[in-house]
């Protein structure tokens, strides 16, 4: 296991290269990838059995993970390039014309790490069960991973797709859902309030546990390392974890209000002040 | 002028079955799903005989959709069977973004196409998938005409790597076309040679198209008739080739007018060799209740309609 240290350290790294990404391009989500680096940084960087070069779209005998809530592409693009996938540098084409690191990740321009389209939101789900399917055919063990926003949850095909899944005893499938409360148009209970997601889940055949705190890197780790000694006994398992949009930049913490806002000049600055520059900024 | 033998009316349903039972003894990669039709799509033999590849998703086709773009991870070739107007129009962005844009090999088998579903009406008789599925970047459309053919395209798709669209139906319609024929998708068959009159046919319209021939042959007609059984990618020279000794055509369609066979026609026309065109097929309208012929018949996509169409176009020339 890797020291929780050193993951605290990449994810510090991360939070920069998310806000000079959106920075630089005057667009894209920063909110919800600051929110979710905690997860990312402990996947990608300690829990995932994974081979960055040469890129395997197949990916045999590796763990896969699917973003279904694909707007968070920055934290995705800088923890794949942080872990090898390809170079950090081409962190600055993110959104512009020709890049491989789009708006919203695909395959279509052939980034290696990506292994479905994602962004028109509730699709991911459905994808990893697929995923987790042919894995089983073939015998192979590896875990399929998933994250998804909880306002994405208002999406009917997720509970088509969770509905599946727990009848079908896909069990080496984990879902991890970012619990922050929050959407476009505000908090997930003022547009669509959905109760109890934990209760849903459960309700649907699911094993459930929870992150307290998603934005603590010891919780996250811990978490997905039990969500692992959960999986293989019958049920999908789905981790709700709950993270706070905006975590490590004070003003955007805690607020639907920087989901899809371009830090300034000025903010940018005040942003970078509060992360360290642990690794060197691409 | 040639003749075809009806062997036996068969639906083409039957052919995608039988095709994909073949497969499931053939190929360990593929792998079905279905929500909930297997009986109507012919799809209980596979079933049967490889319970660990047929997934049953029940009435959720958007989830069906996703899981078939996941299986290709790893190297299945799914193939996902529903009525057609499931398989597209209540699944266009799965289809899109999971799919289409991801580049996945997923075979989208769509059964009960168009006006001779029947009497279920216009809420399932789609007329609009074909244009929904040719608009989708790196989407191959393939809409054969009989039993043998449809049997013959499910078994070639496997072999393809990457996203199709194959349409069938649900009547028995005539089986005139090889028990062993090679199915190369993106090739236009040449039926029948003629001179004054190209009539290029897709799916239930080509056995039609070829009982027009025959009629305007009695008329003194010689009609060209072209099966044209992959929409995408269209066989623009074998058409252009045909309508440029010809000089006029007819696009005959159990489909919309609009988004179909005859406007991909009109297009390979209009940008290299302009000559007058007839459409066979359905304007702008919905469906409704009714026998398969009696639809056929009031919607203008009967053997009388390709006549009338290839006179008219003879006329324009």
């Amino acid at each position: 296991m890797a020291e929780i240290q050193e993951l605290e350290r990449i994810a510090s790294q991360v939070r920069r290269d998310i806000v000079r990404q959106v920075h630089a391009v005057q667009s894209g989500h920063p909110g919800g990838s600051l929110g979710c680096t905690e997860f990312f940084v402990a996947l990608y960087f300690d829990i995932l059995k994974h081979q960055p070069k040469p890129f395997s779209m197949d990916g045999e005998k590796e763990d896969l993970f699917f973003l279904s809530n694909g707007h968070i592409s920055p934290v995705l693009y800088s923890t794949l390039s942080r872990s090898g996938y390809f170079d950090v540098s081409e962190l600055k084409t993110f959104r512009k014309l020709n890049t491989r690191l789009q708006g919203h990740p695909t395959t279509h321009e052939g980034l290696e790490g990506i292994r479905i389209a994602s962004g028109s939101l509730g699709q991911g789900m459905s994808v990893a069960i697929g995923a987790a399917l042919t894995k089983k055919l073939k015998g192979d063990n590896r875990w399929v991973f998933s994250l998804h926003g909880d306002g994405e949850l208002q999406e009917g095909q997720i509970w088509e797709a969770a509905m599946y899944a727990a009848a079908n005893k896909v069990d080496n499938l984990i879902c991890t859902i970012d619990a922050n409360g929050q959407q476009i148009d505000g908090s997930t209970d003022d547009v669509l309030s959905m109760g109890s997601i934990a209760q849903k889940f459960t309700a649907f055949g699911w094993e459930v546990m929870s992150i307290a705190d998603g934005n603590n890197m010891q919780a996250v780790a811990d978490g997905l390392n039990k969500a692992k000694d959960l999986t293989g006994k019958g049920k999908p398992v789905c981790i709700v974890m709950h993270t706070e949009m905006g975590y490590g930049v004070d003003f955007m913490q805690g607020t639907h209000e920087w989901h899809g806002i371009a830090p300034s000049d000025e903010q940018l600055a005040n942003a970078l002040n509060q992360l360290e520059e642990t690794l060197t900024d691409y | 002028m040639k003749k075809y033998t009806n062997q036996g009316s068969k639906d083409t349903r039957s052919g995608f079955g039988a095709g994909l039972t073949e497969l499931g003894k053939t190929n360990p990669n593929v792998v079905a799903l279905c929500a909930d039709l297997t009986g109507s799509l012919k799809m209980g033999d596979f079933k049967k005989n490889n319970p660990d590849r047929f997934f049953q998703v029940g009435i959720a086709e958007a989830n069906m959709m996703g899981i078939a773009a996941g299986l290709t991870i790893g190297g299945k070739i799914p193939f996902t069977g529903t009525f057609a107007n499931f398989s597209t129009g209540r699944v266009y962005d799965q289809i899109r973004q999971s799919i289409a844009y991801s580049g996945k090999n997923v075979k989208i088998c769509a059964s009960h196409a168009g006006l001779t579903l029947g009497e279920d009406g216009a809420t399932h008789q789609i007329l609009e998938d074909i244009g929904l599925m040719k608009m989708l970047p790196g989407m191959t459309v393939i809409n054969p005409c009989d039993y043998n053919q449809t049997k013959a395209a499910t078994m070639a798709i496997a072999d393809y790597d990457g996203p199709v669209y194959l349409r069938f139906g649900r009547p028995k319609v005539a089986n005139f076309t090889p028990e062993d024929q090679t199915f190369e998708i993106g090739k236009a068959l040449m039926l029948q040679e003629g001179t004054d009159v190209t009539i290029v046919a897709t799916g239930h319209l080509v056995w039609k198209a070829l009982e027009a021939a025959e009629i305007l042959a009695e008329k003194g007609i010689q009609a060209e008739v072209i099966n044209i059984h992959t929409i995408k990618p269209l066989d623009g020279n074998a058409i252009l080739k045909s309508v440029a000794k010809t000089g006029c055509v007819v696009s005959a369609e159990e489909h919309q007018m609009y988004g179909g066979l005859g406007e991909s026609i009109s297009g390979l026309l209009a940008q290299n060799d302009p000559h007058p065109q007839e459409f066979v097929a359905v304007n702008d309208s919905f469906g409704e209740s009714g026998t398969p012929d009696q639809l056929m018949e009031k919607y203008g996509l009967s053997t009388a309609n390709i006549i009338t169409a290839a006179q008219k176009a003879i006329s324009r020339k």
